[in-house]
This record gives structure tokens, sequence and C-alpha cells, in this order.
């Protein structure tokens, strides 16, 4: 059965221009408006705000304007595999080209928060079919049959009765005089061809061949570049700066101090790298301000007993239910900060010439980059254009937009085109980390040992709210209060890929093992009983969806023949995050005295898998840098100066040694929602359990490698 | 400053620059050859993976002025359609996330299986664990080694 989009809530098309004789659609869905303002002018405007384009060319090739920035999440291959999907096209002639800004046209043209696919998925679907629709059109009307019986394959209008058949491209233009029709009949999901398949990221053939795609590879005829000296140290300022030695050197057109900024600019970046080394710059210290992170944990204690908590959630009466507990079971765990570490550094090219300005570069979030540029320099933001080159990772570090404004200042300053360039140094000493984060759990069993009173209190170095109050397992349990204490500081924290909960999920899933050992129970079936208890008699608003955590718990549970393992040690997890569900089970063997872990088997449910390849990749790399993170991520502090400042130092998850990763997904038809964060934050728990499975000890602090028994020895 | 005529991807170039310049800014500044990619500076990351004379090296730490004759290929220069196997590997196991490592995980194993062309998955994990994917994707890294390792000449 085909779905219909009501006219209330459709998808709008129009047709934008004819040129060079093909089909150009702009789309987009604005959910917010009623019948009646459809009918009306309103939409003259309102239409301005399309999602994306397609236009089909004359020789049949359909182009696709992706908007959002892409980082590593492939959304410019599933974005045009939805459109080509309801189009009916014909794959080899699909070609996808990355949209500048452009908020005119776009709406939400960001990379975040794993939203772009639930946020474009029935627009882009629309799109597709209304294209495919108006082909039809004109080729019954060519024909002079009814389009009911016409039907469409591979990019080709069929009419079978009469062995008729015209390419797209043939039909494009008589398809663009006609009307869009406003009503299209959307496939049904059996219909699919190209989503839920594996299909290869359009972007393969320039990446294993070095095309220059990437920020970093940007250049402009007669740029400079420019590397920049920031303080050393979070709570400093600059007092003093002798640059003569650095301004003499090969290469160096110009060397300039802004805010505590100074930049040394030259013709090439080995010239201004250098140079840089030769700066003598001295800075003022706000002792108060230096932190350590032994100053941190101190901070941590004192927060942890601090009577001005944000309440988050509160359910039943709390107290007492500790008051008659049996035996209450009570635990911290802590995490430091960590950078993000995309692999492309930091960069940014800016021209601010007397008519407008030219931003390009890597960003996730070029409107609000855009936006603080137009402020900072008093430029309007439609004299401010932003190109969007493919991001060399971003996992959040590139939703902050410091290094975007920077190189613009700079380029007002020498009123030169500029390219400023970060070295891994000047990025993991930036100032966009995790926030570091301690939480206190404590469980209240009664005499019967089930679970009857739960606390959970948060408190973090700039992180707001360090609590997810109504995740799981908020709903389940009678008596329950969560809270948070934030400390302001100058460590500069940013979201780092699955904010909060990229700590959190571990920290709880630990802890949840340990209360189901208390109860007695499999930590499976508690988890399940704890669901069963939020379906029957609900502790407050449930925000989880209970049959879709039950399905990925027990698929994971199979998948992994949980308990059914001899000489393996399993650890279970459990995560719903982004609005996908993702469960998790970690294999762990004893290997050389060591724990190792051998095995993770994950179940995700996103709903509706685009592309079944790069939603693999999603989940597998997101468990690896899960896993890769909580084993060895750590960025420390001295008086306000991070102490691990390149990879030698700072150690991520390498290919050595690297667990089987097996994924599966759960098929239910319901729309999709994202995957580049889901997966990771039930990693940690899932290996923390089954490492104890294996050793019988707990793990309360990441990274793990620093706890015993995974500490390697002296 | 000097100049020096470096032999890159079969054609010999000159450049006019400082001799501590790194090979990696020389092939992405003066030579425009923006494949070979920045991501350390201290040689730990391997995104900067070129040949000289066959041997992976990392151009970061490669001073212009040691590359003398030395033959260097960069990701541009490996195949001249971009059918080297492992380049025809990595699109087969649909390997890039992200992608700005790649060009030096692909550097790093067309050296390698030169000189081991039929490599145990344990060979190729160590001689790939220097190259850091930050997006994680090591499982089918390894796998497009292995694909390319049945394909080779």
């Amino acid at each position: 059965m085909n779905t219909t989009i009501h006219s209330e809530r459709r998808d709008f098309l129009k047709k934008v221009s004819l040129s060079g004789g093909g089909l150009l659609l702009g789309f987009s869905l604005f959910e917010d408006l009623t019948a009646g303002e459809i009918k009306g002018h309103v939409i003259d405007g309102a239409m301005h705000n399309f999602n994306s384009y397609l236009s089909i060319a004359v020789d049949g090739t359909v182009t696709i304007a992706s908007p959002n920035p892409e980082l590593g999440q492939n959304i410019k291959t599933s974005f045009a595999m939805i459109v080509a999907d309801e189009l009916d096209a014909d794959w080899n002639k699909v070609n996808v080209v990355q949209a500048a800004l452009d908020t005119t046209k776009f709406d939400r043209q960001l990379t975040g928060g794993s939203g772009a696919v639930p946020h474009s998925w029935k627009r882009l679907r629309t799109a597709g079919a209304t294209a495919r629709q108006m082909l039809m059109e004109a080729a019954a009307q060519q024909w002079n049959v009814p389009v009911s019986e016409c039907s469409t394959k591979d990019g080709v209008v069929l009419h079978v009765a009469s062995g008729k058949k015209a390419g797209y491209g043939e039909l494009v233009q008589a398809a663009a005089k006609l009307q869009v029709p406003s009503n299209v009949a959307l496939k049904d999901h059996k219909q699919f061809k190209f989503i839920g398949k594996p299909i290869k990221n359009v972007e393969n053939k320039n990446i294993v061949t070095g095309k220059g795609i990437f920020g970093l590879d940007f250049y402009r005829e007669g740029m400079m570049y420019a590397s920049i000296q920031r303080p050393p140290a979070f709570g400093t300022k600059i007092k003093s700066v002798d640059s003569k030695a650095a301004k003499a050197m090969p290469g160096v057109t110009d060397i300039v101090t802004f805010k505590n900024y100074v930049a040394v600019v030259g013709s090439s970046t080995w010239a201004v790298l250098k140079a840089r080394k030769s700066l003598v710059v001295e800075y003022e210290k706000d002792v108060a301000a230096l932190e350590s992170s032994s100053d941190h944990d101190a901070l941590f204690t004192k927060m942890m007993e601090a009577s001005n908590a944000r309440v988050n959630r509160k359910e039943g009466d709390v107290e007492a239910a500790f008051k008659n507990a049996a035996k209450v079971i009570k635990r911290e765990y802590e995490c430091p900060f960590i950078p993000h570490n995309p692999i492309e550094p930091m960069n940014f090219f800016a021209h601010v010439r007397p008519d407008g300005i030219e931003l390009v570069g890597p960003t996730q979030t070029p409107a609000s980059a855009r936006k603080a540029v137009s402020d900072l320099l008093k430029v309007p933001e439609d004299k401010i254009t932003v190109e969007i080159t493919r991001l060399g990772g971003g996992f959040g570090r590139r939703l902050k937009y410091d290094y975007v404004v920077e190189a613009a200042e700079l380029s007002s300053i020498i009123k030169k085109p500029v390219k400023v360039i970060w070295t891994r140094e000047d990025d993991m000493g930036g100032g966009s980390y995790r926030p570091a984060v301690r939480y206190r759990f404590e469980a209240a069993l009664d005499a019967n040992k089930q679970l009857v009173g739960y606390k959970l209190r948060g408190v973090g170095i700039n992180v707001g709210n360090s609590t997810r109050e109504n995740n799981f397992p908020s709903g389940s349990i009678d008596n329950l209060l969560i809270e948070s204490v934030d400390h302001v500081s100058p460590i500069t924290t940013g979201a780092w890929r699955a904010p909060v909960t990229n700590f959190l999920a571990y920290a709880e899933q630990a802890f949840l093992d340990e209360v189901a050992e208390a109860m007695g129970k499999d930590p499976v079936q508690m988890r399940l009983e704890l669901l069963e208890k939020a379906r029957k008699s609900p502790a407050g608003p449930v925000r989880y969806d209970i049959n879709r955590m039950e399905t990925v718990i027990k698929a994971v549970a199979e998948k992994s023949q949980w308990g059914k393992k001899p000489g393996v040690s399993q650890g279970f997890s459990v995560y719903f995050s982004h609005a996908s569900y993702v469960g998790q089970v970690c294999d762990v063997v004893m290997e050389g005295g060591k724990p190792k872990v051998k095995k993770i088997t994950a179940v995700s449910d996103c709903g509706i898998v685009i592309n079944k390849s790069g939603a693999e990749q999603q989940v597998m790399g997101g468990i690896l840098d899960g896993m890769g993170h909580a084993i060895y991520g750590k960025l420390s502090f001295e008086n306000g100066e991070p102490q691990q400042k390149n990879f030698d130092t700072y150690r991520h998850i390498r290919m050595k040694g690297i667990p089987e990763v097996e994924v599966g997904f759960v098929d239910n038809g319901i729309d999709p929602t994202g995957l580049g964060e889901p997966a990771l934050p039930p990693t940690g728990g899932a290996v923390a359990n089954a490492i104890y499975k294996a050793t019988g000890k707990r793990i309360y602090r990441q990274p793990f490698i620093e706890q015993d028994p995974l500490k390697e020895d002296e | 400053m000097p100049v020096y005529s470096i032999h890159v991807n079969g054609k010999t170039q000159k450049v006019d620059v400082a001799e501590d310049t790194p090979l990696l800014w020389v092939l992405r500044d003066s030579l425009k050859l923006v494949g070979t990619k920045f991501g350390c500076g201290i040689g730990s990351c391997g995104a900067c993976t070129v040949h000289l004379n066959g041997t992976a090296i990392r151009s970061c730490l490669t001073p212009v002025s040691a590359v003398g004759t030395g033959k260097v290929i960069t990701i541009e220069g490996l195949s001249e359609n971009g059918d080297h196997p492992l380049q025809l590997a990595w699109d087969e196991v649909d390997v890039p996330q992200c992608g700005y490592c790649q060009a030096g995980q692909i550097m790093t194993a067309a050296a390698f299986l030169k000189k081991n062309p039929k490599p145990t998955l344990e060979q190729i994990e160590s001689a790939m664990t220097g190259n850091l994917c930050r997006c994680a994707a090591y499982h089918r890294i390894r796998e497009a080694v292995q694909v390319a390792s049945t394909k080779m000449k």
C-alpha cells in the first residue's frame, strides 16, 4: 500500500528555474503551516526555505545538492539514496554536490545531534516522488495514454501495454512545463530499491586518489598562510610580545597581535610554523583561575555535598525509600576531559574584502559561524558567503566556530586572503573538550532485593546538566532523584560525540550491572523486569519507547549468545540516545593474566536503515571510538595547561588488537533516526561489565588503562 | 633559499624552499599535491605517508634536503587511473568514513604489500597500526588490505 502525503503536512516543491532546459526543483517541508496558510500568499515567502535541490538535466543526469556538512557520517550518500529511490533513478546517473551555506534555500544546514536524516527523510522522499510523478505525466501526455498506466524503472518511464519508453532526460523539458503536483504517493517500504541496501560512499574515488576535497586542501591564488600562537594555559593573557626575530624570518609578511592571539602570516605553511617558534610571548597569569586536575578532584568531592544542586527529576519519596532500605549501593564514577582530535586539524580560509567576506572550510555549523563573523566585523550576513568543504572528522569540535571567526578577523586586519592552519598541539590545547564529570549513583533495595529507590548526582565542569533525567531507568523506579551541579571554569568545553551520554551511559550501565548482581538477577533479565514495571505502573513520564528498548535487549542477547559461551566473560549494556536504541554485549577472555576484549556484538534500532554499508560503519566506528576513549582517553591539566599535546602522549585506539565487532539492526519500518552517535555511549559499560565478569574487578574511572586490572606494568 | 630538484610521481620538479622544509609542505604548498595530509607533524598518525624509493615514510618528518635524488611517490602517483589494487579494494570494501587519513593508509599498505604480498591478519595489523583512523574504520581497512593482497599481480 502506498502512503499519500496529506495536504496539511506535505512537502512543497517548486520549479525554481528551467535553466539549461532541465528540471530543477527546490523542496521543503513546513510542518507548522496549516492547510489554510498554504493556500494563501504565505507560501511565496515561505518557499524560500527550500531544504534541498534536485535537478535533472536533459542528458538524464540527476544532481542532488546535499546541504549538510559531511564529516564521515556519509550523509552525502544517504541523502542522495533517499531521493533517488523515490525518483526510481539510475544510480549511475546520480551526482551529489555539497551545497554552500544558503539560509534562504535550506534549513537546519548543520551536522550535529544525529539529526540530519530524521529531519530530511520525508522532504527528500517527497522530492524524488514528485519529480517522478511529473516525468510520468509528461510521458503520458506525449504518448496520449493515462498516467496511471505508466511506470518507471532505472531512470526510464515505461508504458508497458504499448512498449513505449523514454529516459528521464528526454522528458524533463516537457515535465518542467507542468504544474507541480501537491499530493504524490510515496513508495511502500517493500518497494525500496536503494534504501536498506549497501551503497558505496559517493566520494570514494576522490578520497582514494587524493583529490583536494578537504578544508586544508583549499587554495586560492594570492592567499597567505597563518599560524596563530594562543595562550598555553587557560586563565592566562598576553603581557608582552617580542616578534622581532620571527618577523625577520624568510617568507614572513606580517605578525599581528589581536585579542589573546599572535598571528604569524607568510607565504607558506612551513614559513609561518617555523617563524612562530621564534616568537617570545609573555603571559600574565591569573593564579586563581589556573586549574589543575588535582583541583578538579577536590572540587568534585565538594560539589557532591553541595546543597544547591539542580533537581532534574524527582519521583516518589526518595528519603523514605533509602531510610527503609535493606541494602544501599553507592558508587562513584569519574571521567577526565578529552579532546575531539578530528584527524584534519582546524583550518579556515577567509577573505575580508571591502564589498563582502568569503569564507571556505570545514565547519559543522556554517550558519552560526557566519553570524558570529557578521557580528564581530559588522558586515551584514548577506554579504558573507560560506563554502563548506568536506570535514576530516568533527566529533563535535567543528560545532564551535572559533577558528572561523579568528581567520576572518585576521583577514580583516591584514586585508589579504588568508588560510589559518592549526597544528595538532594548537588543537589539543585549544579548548574544546568533553567536560570532566563525576557521578554518584545510589540504589536502595528492599528486603526482597527489589529496587525501590534510585539517586543520581552528576557534577561537572562546564557541562551544564550532566544527567539525562528522562532516560531509562527513569519511569521504572518509584522513588527517584536526579540532580546536577556545574562548575564554571576557564577550561572551555564543547559537545563531544554523544554529549554527556558518551560517559553517563558507561557509569549508569556499570552501576546497573552491580545493582543486578546485588538483586541476584541476570543483568539482561533485570533490565527487562524494570521495563515491564515502567510499562505496567510507570513512575512518572516515560520518554523512551519501552517496546523498542525491550526488542534491542532481547535481540542483542540472542545475537551474542548471552550466557551461552563457555570460557567467555560477557558484559551487557543498552542505551537510548539521539532517538535511537543500541544494545551491546562485550566478550572478554583472559590472555596472559589480563582481560582482553575479543568481541563486541551490537543491535541497533534506528528505524529504517538507509545505507546498510554506511550504517554498519557508523556502528563499528562508534563502538571502537567508545572503547578507545573509555580505555585510553585522558587530558589532564597542570596550572591551566593541558599536559597531553599530540598523539605521542594522547593515546587513541589503533588497529592492532581491535576486537571483532558484529552489527545487527532491528527491522521495524519506523521512520529513521540518526546513527552518528548512538552506538558510542553503550560501549564503555559493556566493556567494563565484561572485565568485571572476567576478573571480579569493577572499574569506576576512565581511562580504564590506569585502573586495575587493565593497568599496564610500569 | 636553495632550489631543490626532486623527483615526484615520475616528474622532476624544482622547488625553492628552506632546507628544513618537510617534504609534506613541499608537496602540499609548493607542488599543490594535497592528497598527502597533515595530521600531527610528529610522525605519529601516518596521514602524511608517501613512498621514498619504495619505502613508506612520514613526509612530515622528512626534510626536503634529505630527499636527494630519491623517487617520491604520493597518492596522486600511486596509479595512473586510480586503479591500484588497494584503491579498488578501498572502494569495493567501502572503507572511508571522513576519508582524511585514507591516502596515508593506502600508501602504508602499498609499501607493505610489496614486501609481503600475502600477509596474515596479524601482519596487516602490525603494519597498519601506525596509521591513525580517528573514525576507527579499522575493520574495513584491514579487510581492504586483505582483498587487495589477493588481487596483486
